[in-house]
C-alpha cells in the first residue's frame, strides 16, 4: 500500500481524535498559560483578564535573576557531568554482546523510571549521618566519625546526575550503536591506541549527537524540582521550585505563568544559540 | 581500552546506579521504625504496611489506576496519529507529531503549569480524571516514538500484497498492520505506565490536593520524618519497573526499540 494523500473526508477520521486531544489539552493550556501571564492578580488567589507587564517586570530583579542564573548553571553542570560519564560508557556498551546490553538497558530503564521523590529520598539517606555512606567509611577506618553530607550543592549535583544519567545513555545509544565500526578499526589498523581512536575518531564523528545530547540533558535538568528541595539549601532552589511555589502556595498564577513563559523562552533561546554555534563550527 | 580499565569503569557506574537502591533495600527491612543502615534485625512488615495501612494502600491504588488509564489514553492518541503519518502523505500532519513530542521535551513544570491554569479556567481543577488526561498528554511522546519506529519497520510490500488481494484499509489494518505493530503498542504502553506510576510534578499540580498518588504520598511523608515504608515502596517500584522492562526485553527486541538497527550482529 503506497502512501497517498487523504482523498475523502473519511480518510481524515483517524487523525481527528489525536489532533483534537493534543490541541485541546496541550495547545490550549499552553496558550492559557501565556494569556494568564499578562493577567492582573487579585488578592485571594484570583486573577482578572488584563494586559499588563507587571508579572514580567517583577522577576527582572536581582533575586530572580540570581535564581535563573543558578538554575542555568546547575543544568549546565549536570549536562556536562552526564555526557562525560555516559559517552564512553554508552560507546563501550554498544560494543558488548547483545545479551549484556539488554541487562544494562533494563537496569538503566528501571533507574530512569524512579520518581524524583524516590531518588531524593535515596540520596538523602545515603548522605545522612545515621544511614549514610560515611558510616561505611567509618567501618573501613577511613573516617573518624559519620557526618551528614546534605544539604549541599554537591548533594544536589549528585542526585541530579543520578537522575539524568540513564536518560543520557538512552539518548546517546541509537547514534553510538549505529556508528560504523570500520571507522575505529581503520584508526586502530593505522596504529592508534583505543583511547586515541575514541577521542580522534568517535568523538569528532559524533559532534552533533553530543551537542544534541547536551541540550536535551540540559533541558531535562532545568525541569528538576524536588531534588534541589530535598538535597539542597534554599539558595540551591531552581526556577521550577519558585514557579510551583508561586502557583500553589502563593496563589499567584499570573506571576508563576510569567516565569514559566520566561523559562521556555530562555530554554529555546539557548537551544537556538547552541544549534547556530554548532552550524558555524561545522562550516569552519 | 584495556579490559581491566573497562571492567572497573563499568563496575563504578553500576555501583553508582545501585548504591541508593542497596541502602534503601537495607532500610526497608529494618525491624524497628528507624532508618538505620546497615539494617538492625530483619522484618518484612514495612512491605505489608503498604497494603495494610489504608493511607498507603489508597495511594498505591490511586497511582496504579492513574497509570493504567493514562497509558491507555496515551496509546489511543498515539496509535491513530502514527498510523496516519505512515499511511498518508500529509505534511501538515507532522505538526501533530511535533505537538506530541513537545510536552515531554519542555521542562515538566511548564506542561504542569499549563494544565493547571487550563483546568482551573474551565473549572475542573482537582477532578481525578483530569490527572488521567494530563498524564496521557504528558507521556504521549513515549508510545508515539515507539509506534513511529514500529511503523517504519513494517515492510510496505506485505500491506501492498494484502490490498491487491482485495482487502480494504480496515481489513489490512486488522489482519496485517495490527499484528506487526502489537509489540510496539505493548512497549509504548509499558513505558508510559511505568513513568506515570512515578511521576510527581504534573500529578501534584493537577490533583495534588484531592488525590494522593504514591510519589505525592512519599513527598508529603518526607516532611514529617522518614518511615521504612517509604523504602519498601521504593523497592516495590523499582522491582515493578525491572519486571516490566525485562518482559518487554523478553518478548521484544529492546535494543531495537531503543534505536539499534537490527537484531543480528553482536
Amino acid at each position: 500500500m503506497r502512501r497517498e494523500p487523504p482523498q475523502t473526508l473519511g480518510d481524515y477520521l483517524p487523525i481527528l481524535f489525536p489532533a483534537g486531544m493534543l490541541t485541546i489539552f496541550f495547545v490550549v493550556p499552553f496558550g492559557t498559560m501565556i494569556a494568564v501571564s499578562f493577567f492582573q492578580r487579585q488578592q485571594g488567589g484570583f486573577y482578572t483578564p488584563a494586559f499588563v507587564y507587571d508579572n514580567y517586570a517583577r522577576f527582572l530583579s536581582a533575586f530572580f535573576g540570581g535564581v535563573l542564573g543558578f538554575s542555568l548553571m546547575l543544568a549546565i553542570a549536570v549536562a556536562l557531568c552526564c555526557v562525560v560519564l555516559a559517552l564512553p560508557f554508552t560507546y563501550l556498551l554498544t560494543r558488548m554482546a547483545r545479551r549484556v546490553q539488554v541487562v544494562w538497558l533494563v537496569a538503566l530503564l528501571s533507574v530512569l523510571s524512579l520518581s524524583e521523590v524516590i531518588i531524593g529520598f535515596a540520596w538523602s539517606t545515603l548522605f545522612s549521618r545515621t544511614a549514610g555512606i560515611t558510616n561505611i567509611l567509618v567501618a573501613l577506618g577511613l573516617m573518624g566519625e559519620a557526618k551528614a553530607l546534605t544539604p549541599s550543592f554537591s548533594a544536589v549535583l549528585t542526585g541530579m546526575v543520578y537522575q539524568a544519567f540513564p536518560y543520557t545513555v538512552l539518548v546517546l545509544f541509537p547514534a553510538l550503536v549505529r556508528l560504523d565500526p570500520t571507522l575505529t578499526e581503520a584508526a586502530r589498523t593505522l596504529g592508534a591506541s583505543p583511547l586515541r581512536a575514541f577521542f580522534t575518531v568517535v568523538v569528532p564523528a559524533l559532534r552533533n549527537t553530543i551537542t544534541a545530547t547536551l541540550i536535551m540533558v540540559f533541558i531535562f535538568a532545568l525541569g528538576s524540582y524536588l531534588l534541589p528541595q530535598l538535597l539542597g539549601r534554599p539558595q540551591h532552589w531552581t526556577l521550577s521550585v519558585l514557579i510551583t511555589d508561586q502557583a500553589i502556595y502563593q496563589s499567584n498564577m499570573p506571576f508563576a505563568a510569567a516565569m514559566a513563559v520566561f523559562l521556555v523562552l530562555v530554554t529555546l533561546g539557548l537551544v537556538a544559540l547552541t544549534v547556530i554555534a554548532g552550524r558555524k563550527g561545522e562550516a569552519a | 581500552m584495556t579490559s581491566v580499565f573497562r571492567r572497573a569503569y563499568f563496575f563504578l557506574i553500576g555501583l553508582f546506579l545501585a548504591l541508593p537502591l542497596i541502602v534503601v533495600a537495607g532500610v526497608s527491612v529494618n525491624e524497628k521504625q528507624t532508618l538505620a543502615f546497615p539494617p538492625q534485625g530483619f522484618s518484612t512488615s514495612w512491605y505489608g504496611e503498604i497494603f495494610l495501612n489504608p493511607e498507603w494502600r489508597s495511594a498505591l491504588v490511586a497511582s496504579v489506576t492513574l497509570a493504567l488509564l493514562s497509558a491507555a489514553l496515551a496509546v489511543a492518541i498515539a496509535l491513530p496519529l502514527a498510523w496516519f503519518l505512515w499511511r498518508r502523505i500529509a505534511p501538515w500532519a507532522n505538526i501533530f507529531q511535533l505537538l506530541g513530542v513537545a510536552p515531554f521535551t519542555l521542562p515538566p513544570v511548564i506542561t504542569a503549569l499549563g494544565l493547571l491554569t487550563f483546568w482551573a479556567t474551565v473549572g475542573f481543577y482537582g477532578q481525578p480524571w483530569t490527572a488521567v488526561v494530563s498524564h496521557a498528554i504528558f507521556f504521549v511522546t513515549l508510545p508515539l516514538v515507539t509506534l513511529s519506529l514500529g511503523f517504519t519497520s513494517i515492510d510496505r510490500s506485505l500491506v501492498e500484497a494484502a490490498s491487491t488481494m482485495g482487502a480494504d484499509d480496515r481489513t489490512v489494518f486488522r489482519t496485517v498492520v495490527l499484528p506487526l505493530i502489537l509489540p510496539y503498542i505493548v512497549s509504548g504502553y509499558a513505558f508510559a505506565f511505568v513513568l506515570s506510576l512515578n511521576e510527581y510534578i504534573v500529578a501534584y499540580m493537577t490533583v495534588g490536593f484531592t488525590m494522593e498518588t504514591l510519589p505525592i504520598k512519599i513527598f508529603n511523608a518526607l516532611r514529617y520524618g522518614y518511615t521504612p515504608t517509604m523504602a519498601s515502596v521504593t523497592i516495590l517500584f523499582v522491582a515493578t519497573a525491572a519486571v516490566i522492562f525485562s518482559l518487554v526485553a523478553r518478548f521484544g527486541d529492546l535494543p531495537k526499540l531503543l534505536g539499534a538497527m537490527s537484531s543480528d550482529g553482536k
